[in-house]
């Protein structure tokens, strides 16, 4: 337990729309390493898709990021990247955006649960 | 009997006290696994229906975080480029720690407070309360993603392992032990074979035996009719052993 304490804590990244980043950066998540790359990404529509792409793949790989949030709309965009990736951690979340609700059959871990059990079945 | 199905192995009594320790070790491992995997797949369900109903939380939780996002804006003002603009360091981090189940490790994410808040100042001039109120949604927001990024992550975590236990029960019950039970009849067969041989064999040795006796005794008694050998009926004296006197 010794070593686990004395490990570096990891971070929570953020993708999403303005107001979403916004408010993940007031919950107290954001953080600019030591090479100036933030642990956000803020989309708009004038963002390329390759560019979310390549953040997304980005964020995966740091060894530092334990969990990455990502606004569902946006998952969807990128919907193929989000499947390939298979590995516990770092876990990928899909957060509903704020005029985006959320929408549990786009889910790729529902969607993959779905395969096994009907989840309105355990509800 | 193919010998696909069986092990190839020479068939005696060694070979065969050798199967029967492996089918035993086989059977009892298949159970053990069949444990393991029940085990498993109680916890996996469990987690399902968490994460499930997390996830429709979730759903509640960002709505009313967005909502305090409007308000907080309707009185302070735009200030989202201002928060974009000051990022400096992580205040909520993720430790992992370790869970147990029967045998699989499952990474449980746990957040802590790490140093001070950055937009202590934010809204100083007016919107305070909103943004207090904002700042507060919004942690309890993180505080249940993390939550449900443990449960996520133990879900793909155990959804894997599963896959492999069933795997493995599978193999044992449907490949391994139905092959060793073959090699184990093989080697009954055989060894059934083989007694057979050796009885029939002892059974000719004594045949042969018996037909040289009957031949011996037979030259025997034409030598008797004949005169030519001396009757010796007597038994043999056993003090006698046939061997010179010692004098001294």
């Amino acid at each position: 337990m010794a070593l686990h304490s004395a490990q570096k804590g990891k971070l929570i990244s953020v993708i999403g729309d303005e107001d979403t980043c916004v408010g993940f950066l007031l919950g107290g998540v954001g953080e600019i390493n030591k090479n100036r790359h933030p642990n956000f990404m803020v989309v708009d529509k004038n963002t390329a898709v390759s560019e979310i792409e390549e953040t997304f793949k980005r964020f995966v790989k740091r060894d530092d990021i334990d969990i990455i949030l990502i606004n569902q709309n946006i998952a969807e965009i990128i919907r193929h990247v989000v499947d390939s990736h298979n590995s516990p951690i770092p876990a990928i979340l899909e957060i509903p955006s704020k005029d985006h609700p959320y929408d549990s059959s786009k889910d790729s871990i529902l969607r993959r649960a779905k395969g096994m059990f009907n989840p309105e079945d355990i509800l | 009997m193919s010998s696909k199905d069986r092990l190839p192995i020479f068939p005696s009594r060694g070979a065969q006290m050798l199967m029967k320790a492996r089918l035993k070790g086989a059977q009892k491992g298949h159970s053990l696994l069949k444990k393991k995997a029940d085990a498993l797949q109680m916890r996996f369900r469990m987690i399902l229906s968490k994460i499930i109903e997390t996830k429709t939380l979730m759903g509640d939780v960002m709505k009313e975080a967005a909502f305090s996002l409007a308000e907080a804006k309707f009185t302070t003002g735009d200030f989202n480029q201002v928060v974009l603009q000051n990022v400096t360091k992580a205040q909520l981090k993720i430790r992992t720690k370790k869970d147990n189940v029967a045998g699989v490790t499952l990474p449980v994410f746990e957040w802590y407070q790490d140093g001070t808040d950055n937009y202590e100042l934010a809204g100083l001039a007016r919107g305070g309360q909103q943004l207090a109120k904002l700042k507060k949604n919004y942690q309890s927001a993180i505080k249940l993603l993390v939550e449900l990024a443990s449960l996520q992550t133990s879900f793909v975590t155990l959804d894997e392992v599963i896959k492999i236990t069933n795997r493995r029960v599978n193999a044992i019950e449907h490949v391994i032990i139905p092959k060793i039970e073959n090699t184990l009849a093989y080697i009954i067969s055989e060894l059934d074979e083989i007694e057979r041989e050796e009885f029939y064999r002892l059974k000719k040795i004594q045949d042969k035996k018996k037909i040289n006796k009957a031949k011996v005794e037979k030259a025997k008694a034409e030598l008797k009719a004949a005169g030519l050998l001396k009757e010796s009926n007597q038994p043999a004296n056993i003090l006698d052993e046939g061997d010179e006197d010692i004098l001294f």
